[in-house]
């Protein structure tokens, strides 16, 4: 349950600073004291640590502590933020004089009362990095290295990283919100490099989720990565150079979902519409992709990378529903954003940490799976690129271009797949691909679990999913015109 | 106005209270068993305000503390790192990169850096102009940029706003060779992101100044003004056909392409044979015209210091001379393992000038003739192991010198060794904004994808 999350982040970050709950009325009566809507305090204490392999053996590790207070008011469209390292009452008081400077004095109104909800946890409250011994991480590591090793003899160069952070989490806010949740996540990533008669290329893979180390060692699910990081160099030893122009592009299931979060799901956030700055601004209801097309973030789903128990501002997360097949239906929101709006939260004011401000953030954001047979898909392409795997990807809400790199790639050739091509990037409308994908398969799969999202300037953890999908033209960016 | 909106961002710590932190926590590792350890202690201080159609959007009081060591147990190492300056977190931090360095293997490249590289002293670089700017004031000078950016044009009819930040900081490095070394440093902005609109839809763009000094800042309305008027000359952007073009690079793309050089030619890349340019010493990867110097002690760089992360000093260089490589960019680790010495850039690479050509902007164009001018890039389709590069692009199709049409929803791709080849001029039209000091870059051939 939640309200267990909700007593171990009171004995994590209240308790040792000898905070009480009244303390955290005290503060946001002083935030109150001004002409303010609102404010919330964000405590957090974040233990990270990393360990990594590079020839063989581990060489290098670090260990981060990260705490503080963020505290934060606001009013009208203005928003106040300071933040303190210290979690002691002077430098809360102090950071709400600062933050609630953006209105003047003359509130009177009392911050309203607790309210706590709970409902079952989508992960386990535990510490992550506790969950292996030193020796049982290196040893870890050093089995995914000789996995990788153990692939193929022109494998020069195997780097593999394993880490962790517990991050814990209280949300106070003057609306009688308290909240908090103690959030698990791992990740493991394997680099290697792989020489052929001069010729060096290189593959990775990786995955993790709020889960312990444990996850790793079930199913094989380390040493997969191994044999996938290798299976991926050696395929781009192979690689001839990639189309450039536009035509038929068959995306592979899971990770390729990188398309959803960058065309649609940036410019479906509640800030840039509020502002109308997005290509999608006062589309709500129009038809902006095809009827096999429904796309939803949904930050509820059990143990993965991009989910929360509660955002970071304590709203539940729940399962949006951006597009319902092919019509614009919502927007994801902040409280602030949802409020100028005048619609509700949908759970992803998300922050870096305490000394960030929440944003409209996604969560794991995927397409629901349709009725073709992946094969069938292929076998329907004439002439076309078959993309399976990618690196990052990027978009302009703007004007609502996007682009996401392709790193394991294959021509189409009479309903083939034939050669493999080297990276190259493909670039589209937001607004418009979707309007192209002529078939959706029904293999929906979401990604490994090494997503992460940066927007102004913060970065946080995201998940992307969708099956096999069609679209009927999409630009590629290779070299071979 | 209230009390708080007066106030200016929190001022910094004196220096020997962190040196004097830096000494605990070697002494610290000592008494932990450590038989080396290194030490950075940081702070903070930041005040940032943003306003948006007029009004105040957000206003952010920044403080930060951190404190990182790194501990070595014979040639075994651990880090570890927090913002709490305690002295029973300073004992806890110590004993993690300890617990952690007794798990770790031997590593014979480990280990600080050559004690007769040290820094013997630290040239005064400038680097230290604080703005006391009250929020009050902030908001005035925003409010002032976004202003012109709106009444620039009346087809600017929103925008993203306008910021200003002021940010201070100071951190002392030392280590159990005896170094400690360490400078206040100040870097204060102003920039503007605004959107243009007409029939064909809408376009974002923004522009910025950036300085150590707010005397070198330009003007806020000037500021505005470029802001808006980037924005507005991408109104009515086409895709292009696909086709092999020569292509211009705007300046703040430019130093992008001269950071994949410098990505490449770093010790970690080389010592991991993960670098398009492993083995290119002493041979040529620039046509002859091309010379990077690396330039440490300018004063008022934005990428000057007196010392690297190690406490090694910093040099004047010239890593391309005749477009031939000269060296490396290697911290001393790196530099054991290829067997080579430490250059100093432990942290990364301090003001790189990359010698202007004869030609301004419009002379550039000419050269170009008929071709494509990059303003923007999206996406990080480039990879250093085989120089493949391949990324998202808007901009101008230019034919005969003049600007014909804006373009968009286009990439442009090739090689990285063949665009470094086939660069036939480098701009005068330097922008100092960043550690890589660099003009445009006009480079002979490009595959543009796009219809």
């Amino acid at each position: 349950m939640t309200l267990d999350s909700l007593t171990l982040a009171r004995q994590q970050l209240l308790v040792p600073a000898g905070l009480g709950e009244d303390d955290l009325q005290r503060t946001l009566s002083c935030l109150l004291g001004h002409a303010i809507d609102g404010g919330d305090l964000y405590f957090q204490l974040r233990r990270a640590e990393s360990w990594s392999l590079e020839d063989g053996e581990v060489k290098q590790a670090s260990h981060a502590i990260q705490q503080g207070v963020g505290v934060r008011a606001v009013s009208g469209e203005k928003t106040g933020f300071a933040y303190s390292d210290e979690i002691v009452p002077p430098a809360l008081l102090e950071a709400a004089t600062a933050a609630r400077a953006i209105a003047r004095h003359g509130g009177d109104r009392p911050p309203q009362a607790w309210r706590t909800g709970g409902r079952p946890a989508l992960y386990q409250p535990l510490d992550p990095l506790e969950t292996l011994s030193a020796e049982g991480k290196i040893k870890l590591l050093e089995q995914v290295d000789a996995e990788a090793r153990r692939q193929d003899p022109r494998v020069t160069q195997v780097m593999v990283s394993l880490a962790a952070t517990h991050d814990t989490v209280l949300v106070a806010g003057s609306d009688g919100t308290l909240a908090g949740d103690v959030r698990p996540l791992v990740r493991l990533s394997v680099t290697v490099i792989v020489e052929q008669q001069g010729r060096r290329e290189q593959g990775g893979s990786g995955g993790g989720g709020r889960v312990g180390y444990g996850w790793f060692l079930e199913e094989e699910r380390a040493l997969w990565h191994a044999r996938e990081a290798v299976r991926l160099a050696l395929v781009n030893l192979e690689a001839v150079a990639a189309p450039a122009g536009t035509l038929t592009v068959v995306l592979g299931p899971g990770w390729p979902g990188i398309l959803l979060h960058e065309a649609i799901g940036h410019g479906l956030e509640g800030d840039f519409n509020r502002k109308g700055t997005s290509a999608f601004s006062g589309r709500i209801g129009e038809r902006v992709a095809s009827p096999l097309c429904t796309v939803v973030d949904d930050g509820t789903l059990a143990d993965r990378r991009g989910s929360l128990n509660i955002d970071d501002e304590g709203t539940p997360t729940q399962c949006t529903t951006l597009i319902e097949r092919g019509v614009l239906k919502g927007y994801l929101q902040d409280k602030l954003n949802a409020r100028l709006m005048k619609t509700a939260p949908t759970g992803n004011g998300r922050r870096e940490s305490y000394a960030h401000l929440p944003l409209p953030r996604m969560t794991n954001t995927y397409l629901l799976a349709g009725e073709s047979d992946p094969a069938e898909i292929v076998a329907s392409v004439e002439r076309g690129l078959y993309a399976v795997n990618f690196g990052g990807g990027q978009v302009d809400i703007t004007s609502g271009k996007f682009v996401f790199s392709a790193s394991e790639a294959y021509l189409i050739e009479n309903g083939r797949v034939t050669r493999p091509v080297r990276g190259a990037t493909l670039i589209g409308n937001g607004p418009d691909v979707l309007s192209q994908v002529s078939m959706v398969g029904n293999d929906l799969k979401l990604d490994a679990g090494v997503g992460t999202c940066g927007k102004d300037g913060q970065s946080v953890p995201v998940g992307v999913g969708q099956p096999t999908l069609k679209i009927d033209a999409l630009t590629v960016g290779g070299t071979q015109a | 106005m209230s009390e708080a909106i007066a106030r200016t961002a929190a001022p910094l710590p004196a220096r020997d209270q962190l040196e004097t932190l830096v000494a605990d926590i070697l002494g610290e590792a000592r008494r932990q068993g450590a038989t080396a350890a290194e030490a950075a202690v940081s702070f903070s201080s930041a005040l940032s305000v943003t306003v948006r159609l007029g009004e105040v959007d957000t206003l952010e009081h920044h403080r930060q503390r951190g404190l990182g060591v790194t501990v070595y147990i014979g040639q075994s190492r651990g880090s570890a790192s927090t913002a709490d300056w305690r002295p029973e977190a300073i004992r806890d931090t110590v004993k993690s990169a300890v617990a952690i360095a007794r798990h770790t293997a031997a590593d014979p490249h480990a280990g600080l850096a050559d004690p007769a590289r040290m820094a013997r002293e630290t040239p005064e670089l400038d680097l230290y102009h604080p703005w006391p700017l009250s929020a009050e004031d902030a908001i005035v000078l925003a409010r002032e940029c976004e202003a012109a950016a709106l009444a620039h044009d009346p087809r600017i009819r929103n925008s993203e706003g306008a910021s200003v930040a002021t940010h201070s900081g100071l951190v002392i490095y030392g280590n159990s060779n005896g170094f400690y070394g360490g400078y206040p440093t100040t870097r204060h902005s102003l920039s503007c992101s605004v959107i243009a609109r007409d029939d064909s839809g809408m376009q974002r763009d923004h522009w910025y100044t950036l300085a150590r000094d707010r005397a070198e800042l330009e003007e806020p309305a000037a500021v505005g003004r470029e802001a808006a008027r980037r924005a507005l000359r991408q109104l009515g952007g086409r895709q292009l056909t696909t086709r092999q073009v020569p292509v211009l690079f705007a300046p703040e793309l430019a130093r992008g392409l001269i950071g994949h050089f410098t990505a490449a030619v770093r010790g970690g890349a080389l010592y991991r044979k993960a670098s398009f340019l492993l083995g290119r010493l002493g041979s040529a990867v620039f046509p002859p015209f091309v010379n990077l110097r690396e330039r440490p002690h300018l004063p008022k760089g934005l990428a000057s210091a007196p010392f690297d992360n190690e406490g090694v000093a910093t040099v004047d260089r010239d890593l391309v001379s005749g477009g031939v490589l000269q060296g490396y960019v290697l911290d001393s680790y790196s530099a054991r393992r290829l067997g080579m010495d430490t250059t100093g850039n432990a942290g990364g690479i301090h003001n790189l000038i990359v010698e202007p050509g004869p030609c301004d902007q419009a002379a550039l164009l000419r050269q170009l003739g008929t071709g494509l001018w990059v303003t923007h890039l999206l996406g990080h389709s480039v990879n250093l192991v085989t120089g493949d590069y391949s990324r998202g692009a808007s901009g101008f199709w230019v034919e005969n010198g003049a600007l014909a049409y804006p373009v968009e929803q286009i990439t442009i791709a090739g090689n990285l060794n063949e665009m470094f080849k086939q660069i036939v001029a480098v701009g005068n039209d330097v922008d100092a904004r960043s550690g890589i000091r660099c003009g445009s870059l006009l480079v002979e051939r490009m595959t543009v994808a796009g219809e």
